[in-house]
């Protein structure tokens, strides 16, 4: 199996694995980064989400062979409780998570996009998150913890 | 204080390791010294343990979902107990260190766990403050506690730790023998009065938000076991399918990839996830395929109408219907409502992992029922019920029997089959098109309202599948599709329900019916419990109904319930939710497609009614919930805010089955198999406000609120789209090609 290497969270990496092979997995099971979650294999829910090099991709359908040289950044690589993103501080803040699965693409989505337009209005911010998916129906208590961020942003 | 984290807690106390190695038996109490008590309900230690740093476990047999639970039972413990809050752990789930109080259930993880730890904790006051009597030579009536110490009025003091830190209490308590939801225990102790607490009624922060928000602890879908395989279950491409052959040439590309077959049940497992992904993929299975095994979708409802019926009820029956309704000068109004098949389609697709020896068998579980998991696996295997463990770990969501509860049994039957740990987790469509479905049904309805407007009559008759075709857990392996597909057959239980309220209508039936599942075993249209068991089902029907009525009679649909509803706590959510919501009774016959719609139920002794306001767009159909106001009454509030979100996720959720969510299924299987054909609520129509308005009542005990909400929206927001277009939607979901169509009908 060919070997790929890319930065993780600032640690330089390297996968044996087929070139096919959805990022997920490698980061799940060849390095241990259980962040990224299999919601439905097919970029439809988010819930394994992360950065390459800035932008939120669905690490279920990227091959690992297109991580390659790459910078793959995912909620931990985010922030820490010791030095948390801004909406992660206001998402426990505002107490947001129920099952807590989908967050990460939330939050990982939501992060990449206040880069973009940190003054985003209510709607812009439902248009951003469009195609991801919450089965607790915590969607109020997250445009919430982001508009808080955003004060804090701003 | 030192603050642990999760984990750490989890590790010091040895109640979950990082590993996931199965933590040992005795763990939870490895700090305390002395024999250890049989894990049963009728020991105190069973339900709770003062270590000698002072800190207190609570041993709790139900699980917190996401809604808080957790704190709530910490809140309850700490008020007796007279320690603070967050001296306090909630051990959740560990069929190791808990007793079967059900599992997360029926909304009752405050009502009936709550009051068990409540009991408990009193019982555990009572004795400790009689060891401090005896150690202070005070008589106890002399006593107080703060914070964990006992003082005299002389100022001498002894801490509980020093009492009994490092010790058992070894205290019987007596069980009223109940297993599930309805375990209790009776004491000695005398709990507090509402006027006593200090940390119940506080806003207290919940225990797992952080550690999902940072990442920082582990899902069930992350436990690895050293040595495990990760499998796949092959479920047929249609229903009532056997398996006539395998071909296990066809994954003989994949290294370390084999296939477990027994019967009709199929999986692959392998060393690599994506080894084990594939070879799902590439397996060829030939299936003898019964052809037709389902209805058109499109006549389903007409399949559930012409069904015959298996088992009638009439829980509520009085006065004499055939008169009211033949009654000279009476006006009939009826209607029928129709409901689809749903999926829980939680986030991520069941996940369980397990290892099964010889003589024992361990299983981490994200099923919200673990003891019942426990029970079905031992039975699966052969084992007797104390040779398994099952440890629930948080899952990819739970809202009633999904199916969490298939992959733990799947997951243990695997393991055994290949003699090491194994991981299972199914693919979307396991989630979607292959979890136990909360059940269609029709309603039809009946009223007889006489010259002066009065309802003597009332007729709403439920008609459906059975709500647990499964069961509510996965106690048996009957109830599973590993046991169905090697050979147990379904038992099933026929079970529907009716509407809860209190109209007075002097003349009143509701009933229920329950007709024959689809397919018997192993079917994708099978029914169990989904969160509120038929309770939107139900009332999507019967509080649009309470609106044509008063409709009919020209009455404003607020004031028609508050003239006819009998219960004065019923009266007053209605009235609390009109007052937030600023309803004013106007003439209905002004449609500016935007509108406002009240609907009211009660569950277990939960009052709740919501006020929808919508918009709705004739070119696209959309139908978007702007505002949902809610009063809820649920008797003792304990965590105001964690109530409110409760609420506030159970609006989102309903709104979501209400206009968006219907399984679809052709002539031969289920063809919702992921969010495309199966969509849920998006950011974009979700509310702009919710609004909610807690009535608390300290003098009455706290029933439920995990679920009411979710019986009142379905019909809050038909009846905010009838108040928008005067037009009846009486068929769940009201989605856009629904609404289009009907809106150029009228």
């Amino acid at each position: 199996m060919p070997s790929f290497r890319f930065t993780v969270d600032g640690r330089r990496v390297s996968v044996n694995a087929e070139p096919e092979m959805p990022l997920l997995y490698a980061l799940r099971n060849d390095l241990g980064l259980d962040n990224p979650h299999f919601g439905c294999g097919l970029a439809q829910c988010g819930a394994c989400t992360v950065h390459l090099d800035g932008e939120p991709v669905r690490s279920c359908v990227l091959p690992v062979s297109a991580a390659s040289g790459r910078t793959v950044t995912t909620l931990k690589g985010l922030g820490t409780p010791d030095k948390p993103h801004p909406l992660q501080a206001a998402y426990v803040e505002e107490q947001v998570p129920q099952c807590g699965y989908c967050i990460n693409g939330w939050v990982m989505t939501a992060a990449a996009y206040l880069k973009k337009n940190p003054k985003a209005s209510d709607a812009q911010l439902r248009d951003a998150l469009a195609g991801l998916k919450c089965r607790c129906g915590t969607h109020v208590a997250i445009l919430r913890a982001i508009k808080r961020a955003q004060a804090r942003l701003a | 204080m030192t603050t642990l984290t999760r984990r750490e807690f989890l590790k010091t106390s040895g109640a979950l390791v990082v590993s996931f190695a199965a933590p040992p038996l005795t763990g939870a109490l490895a700090q305390v010294a002395g024999g250890k008590p049989a894990l049963v309900p009728t020991e105190l230690d069973s339900w709770i343990a003062v270590l000698p740093d002072g800190r207190v476990q609570a041993f709790f047999g139900k699980m917190d979902m996401g809604q808080g639970l957790e704190v709530v039972i910490a809140q309850i413990v700490a008020d007796e107990l007279d320690v603070a809050c967050d001296k306090v752990d909630v051990l959740m789930g560990d069929t190791g260190t808990s007793c079967n109080q059900g599992g997360a259930s029926g909304s009752t993880g405050v009502s009936n766990g709550g009051r068990l730890l409540r009991s408990a904790a009193a019982e555990a006051r009572r004795l400790l403050l009689e060891s401090g009597s005896k150690r202070l030579g005070v008589p106890a009536e002399q006593l107080r506690v703060e914070e964990g110490i006992i003082l005299s009025q002389d100022g001498r003091k002894v801490a509980y730790s020093e009492l009994v830190g490092g010790k058992y209490f070894h205290h019987p308590v007596e069980w009223n023998k109940q297993v599930g939801n309805a375990m209790d225990i009776k004491v000695r102790a005398k709990p507090k009065t509402p006027q006593e607490y200090r940390v119940v009624g506080k806003s207290f922060a919940r225990r797992d938000v952080a550690w999902k928000v940072y990442g920082t602890d582990r899902f069930v879908t992350d436990v690895r076991v050293k040595g495990m395989l990760h499998a796949r279950v092959i479920r047929p491409p249609r229903a009532a399918c056997k398996v006539r052959g395998v071909d296990e040439a066809s994954i003989r590309s994949i290294r370390g990839a084999r296939v477990v077959r027994e019967k009709d049940f199929v999986a692959v497992v392998a060393p690599r996830e994506w080894d084990a992904v594939r070879a799902a993929q590439m397996l060829k299975v030939d299936w003898h395929a019964l052809d037709g095994a389902f209805p058109a979708m499109d006549s389903l409802h007409e399949h559930i109408r012409s069904a015959k019926v298996v088992k009638r009820e009439e829980p509520v029956k009085k006065g004499d219907l055939a008169a009211a309704f033949s009654a000279p000068g009476v006006r009939i109004v009826e209607a029928q409502y129709e409901w689809p098949f749903q999926s829980h389609a939680s986030m991520g697709p069941g996940c369980a992992v397990a290892d099964a020896k010889a003589d024992r068998c361990t299983v981490w579980t994200g099923s919200q029922k673990p003891h019942f998991v426990r029970d079905g696996v031992a039975k699966l295997l052969g084992m007797a019920p104390e040779k398994v463990r099952a440890i629930w770990v948080a899952g990819p969501g739970s809202y009633g029997r999904n199916d969490a509860g298939d992959a733990a049994l799947d997951a243990a039957f695997l393991s055994k089959a290949a003699g090491k740990p194994v991981r299972v987790q199914g693919m979307r469509a396991d989630g979607t098109a292959w979890d136990p479905k909360g059940p269609a049904c029709v309603h039809r309805a009946r009223a007889a309202i006489d010259a002066s407007g009065k309802v003597i009559g009332y007729e709403f008759v439920a008609k459906g599948f059975s709500r647990q075709h499964i069961a509510t857990n996965e106690s048996d392996p009957a109830d599973s599709l590993v046991g169905q597909a090697t050979g147990i057959p379904a038992k099933g239980t026929q079970i529907f329900g009716v509407p809860a309220e209190s109209y007075g209508f002097e003349n009143k039936l509701l009933a229920w019916e329950t007709i024959a599942p689809l397919v018997e075993n192993c079917s994708p249209l099978r029914t169990a419990h989904m969160r509120d068991p038929v309770g939107p089902e139900i009332h999507f029907g019967a509080e649009q109904f309470i609106d044509e009525l008063a409709a009919a009679v020209g009455e404003d649909p607020v004031a028609f319930r508050l003239r006819y509803l009998t219960d004065p706590r019923h009266q007053a959510v209605v009235k609390a939710a009109a007052e937030k919501a600023g309803w004013q009774a106007r003439n209905s016959s002004e449609r500016t497609m935007k509108g406002r719609g009240i609907a009211f139920a009660e569950r277990n002794g939960t009052a709740v009614a919501a006020v929808a306001e919508v918009e709705v767009e004739r070119s696209t159909g959309r139908i978007w919930a702007r505002r949902v106001v809610v009063a809820h009454d649920c008797g003792l509030v304990i965590n105001p805010q964690g109530l409110r979100y409760t609420i506030e996720g159970n609006v989102v959720q309903g709104i979501s089955r209400a206009v968006y969510e219907q399984v679809r299924f052709d002539r031969d299987a289920v063809s919702s198999v992921d969010w495309a054909s199966y969509p849920i609520l998006e950011m974009q129509d979700a509310p702009a406000a919710i609004e909610v308005v807690l009535i608390n009542r300290p003098e009455v005990a706290p029933s439920g609120a995990g679920e009411p909400t979710m019986r009142v929206i379905p019909a809050a927001v038909a009846n905010a789209f009838f108040d928008a277009t005067g037009v009846r939607l009486r068929k769940a979901p009201l989605n856009a090609e629904r609404v289009k169509a009907a809106l150029s009908r009228a």
